[in-house]
């Protein structure tokens, strides 16, 4: 399987591990890649699980995308991950995997991915009229609004998130473990004393 | 081009309705009585779980394990702790893989409990509801027994279990479940030939092995399409190996087999938990690693050491080794998996829940179609909707 996996046009990086491949792939190649999974008689991943994410702002290509498939009939699973931009978009894969639909809205309406030819790429889990994505890393936990039903207006209002107490998120690290800015002189003590 | 005069009216179901299982709202497209499109909303019950998840350490985010399927709160745990077991590259005791397994049976039959009155219930039938709670209620003192929680356990954590079941729950058990099947067969009495209950679920919401599989579906609703699949048979984790059990599918895949599945599944179950009690053997419930499970409390007035791990571990909590990994236990409502990403600190970096529910909601508008107004309540009551998962 591994050698087949191999053989397929933009697949870049197969690792095996029990029965789980782990394989990155070029988001150019993306229908033909997913195509061919399917359809492969060897490999027969025909079962679409899931669609997600992963941000990391520092990187210039911004976002993980992880698609994992399930073969049935070979008992097996792959992750594959390709990577893009911020304001990068990727072929929707609504037209081999049918599934695909909700996990590729979950995935715009989380992360601000978007999958171009998507039958119907709206929000999904957020309120109606959200704005942001909320599972990038630069949205802050607590959100920028929130709501509650106003007495006088008779309705339900949106306001701006007040915290009584400001947000804590205590950093645990030991300050000698998690020193990321090297100090002065540093570069001394690495070398063989 | 021709004019079409299109006669449709268009209705909301929900978010607010008893046969809505929670908060879903459905926009409906309805011919006369025939629906044509069925289109849920969902995210009402959108608690950012996975954005959460991020901000706790690993042991602090169980518990939100509990309120994501909140009808089958421990085998969800389990998959979290299988996880991040992964990541640590640890093997909890063998007491520990017994005692999960006959606690995810034991949800197991919890689940189909609710699920299989409920449906009943959205055709009809308000009998098997107060039966079966009257059951779930005998079971939930179970949870209680050993997490002193009847449903947010956060009793299956990393590294094994949270405390050992008390004495004499073993003989309990085994003496509870000698009844239970008694139970089901009443319980199969009052719905499985009953008329009205096969007149509203025989042929309707069929879907086909292969439609099931392309729509991702998983647990019950993919064997009842005549698909023997099951994580605990295909990818055994935890002691699902050392014990026999059979996968029940369906023939049509229509909302009786989805009922008839599950039905056998909660006998399998209570097959599963008897072998489990034979097998059973006393020992540790988690790995005494104090690096990742905390030290007991005698050891704690004792030990300055045990005290430092405990302190350490309920403050920053144990760091996982960097790295990605996927796995999946098969939930009462299908495969229930957990992407885990970890930067090498004591927080996730991502958490990504894959929820069977989700999957199978999606199928709805496709099930629905052509059906009348009210088997829609019917197929989606079979499809088993939860929708803490499905919105997490």
């Amino acid at each position: 399987m591994l050698k087949i996996l191999n053989k397929i046009n933009g697949i870049n990086n197969v690792i095996e591990n029990n029965n789980l491949f782990e394989i990155e792939f070029d988001k150019t190649n993306i229908l033909n890649i997913f195509n061919q999974l399917k359809d492969n008689v060897d490999l027969n991943f025909n079962q679409l699980l899931d669609i997600t994410a992963v941000d990391y702002p520092s990187r210039e290509f911004r976002f993980d995308l992880i698609y994992i498939l399930q073969s049935l009939t070979k008992n097996k699973k792959v992750i594959l991950k390709t990577f893009i931009k911020e304001n990068e978009n990727i072929e929707s894969i609504t037209s081999i995997h049918r599934s695909a639909d909700w996990y590729e809205r979950e995935c715009y309406d989380l992360f601000g991915i978007e999958f171009i030819n998507h039958p119907d790429l709206r929000r999904i889990m957020t309120d109606y009229n959200f704005e942001g994505y909320p599972l990038r890393k630069d949205f802050p936990l607590t959100g920028h609004t929130e709501v509650r039903y106003d007495d006088l207006e008779k309705k339900v209002i949106y306001e701006p998130v007040k915290l009584t107490q400001e947000f804590r998120n205590f950093d645990s690290e030991s300050p000698w473990e998690g020193m990321e800015n090297k100090l002065f002189g540093d570069e001394k003590s690495t070398g063989e004393n | 081009m021709k004019e079409v005069e299109l006669n449709t009216t268009t209705i909301n179901f929900g978010p607010q309705h008893p046969a809505a299982h929670g908060v879903l709202r459905l926009v409906v497209e309805l011919e006369g009585e025939v629906v044509q499109r069925a289109e849920p909303h969902i995210g009402l019950l959108h608690r950012g779980t996975e954005k959460l998840i991020e901000y706790k350490t690993y042991l602090q985010a169980v518990p939100y394990f509990d309120r994501l399927d909140y009808v089958s709160p421990m085998c969800q745990e389990h998959a979290f702790a299988l996880a991040t077991e992964n990541l640590l590259g640890i093997n909890v005791p063998e007491r520990a893989k017994y005692i999960r397994v006959i606690f995810a049976e034991i949800t197991r039959i919890l689940n189909h409990l609710l699920n299989i009155p409920a449906y009943a219930a959205d055709i009809g039938a308000v009998t098997p509801f107060l039966w079966c709670f009257e059951e779930r209620e005998k079971l939930l003192e179970f949870h209680e027994a050993v997490s002193g929680a009847r449903f947010h356990a956060a009793y299956f954590r990393p590294g094994g279990v949270h405390q050992d079941m008390p004495e004499g729950m073993e003989e309990k058990l085994f003496d509870h479940f000698k009844t239970l099947p008694k139970f089901i067969d009443d319980l199969e009495s009052l719905l499985t030939n009953n008329r009205i209950l096969r007149q509203r679920s025989v042929d309707i919401g069929i879907i086909s092995k292969s439609e099931a599989i392309e729509w991702g579906c998983s647990g019950p609703v993919l064997r009842s399409a005549g698909v023997a699949w099951d994580l605990r048979r295909s990818q055994p984790y935890d002691a699902y190996d050392q014990v026999d059990f059979e996968v029940p599918v369906g023939k049509k895949g229509d909302c009786f087999d989805r009922y008839l599945v599950r039905i056998e599944e909660m006998r399998q179950s209570i097959s599963i938990i008897n072998q489990c009690l034979n097998k059973i053997k006393p020992g540790p419930i988690s790995i005494e690693d104090n690096k990742i499970t905390p030290p007991k409390r005698n050891q704690m007035k004792k030990s300055m050491e045990a005290l430092i791990h405990h302190f350490k571990l309920f403050t920053e909590g144990y760091r996982v080794p960097a790295g990605q990994v996927y796995s999946a236990v098969e939930a009462p409502k299908g495969e229930f998996g957990v992407y885990l990403v970890s930067d090498g600190s004591s927080k996730p970096y991502r958490c990504k829940i894959r929820a069977p529910g989700f999957a199978h909601l999606q199928t709805l508008d496709h099930l629905s179609k052509g059906h009348l107004m009210a088997d829609l309540a019917a197929i989606l009551g079979s499809l088993d909707i939860v929708f803490g998962e499905i919105d997490r």
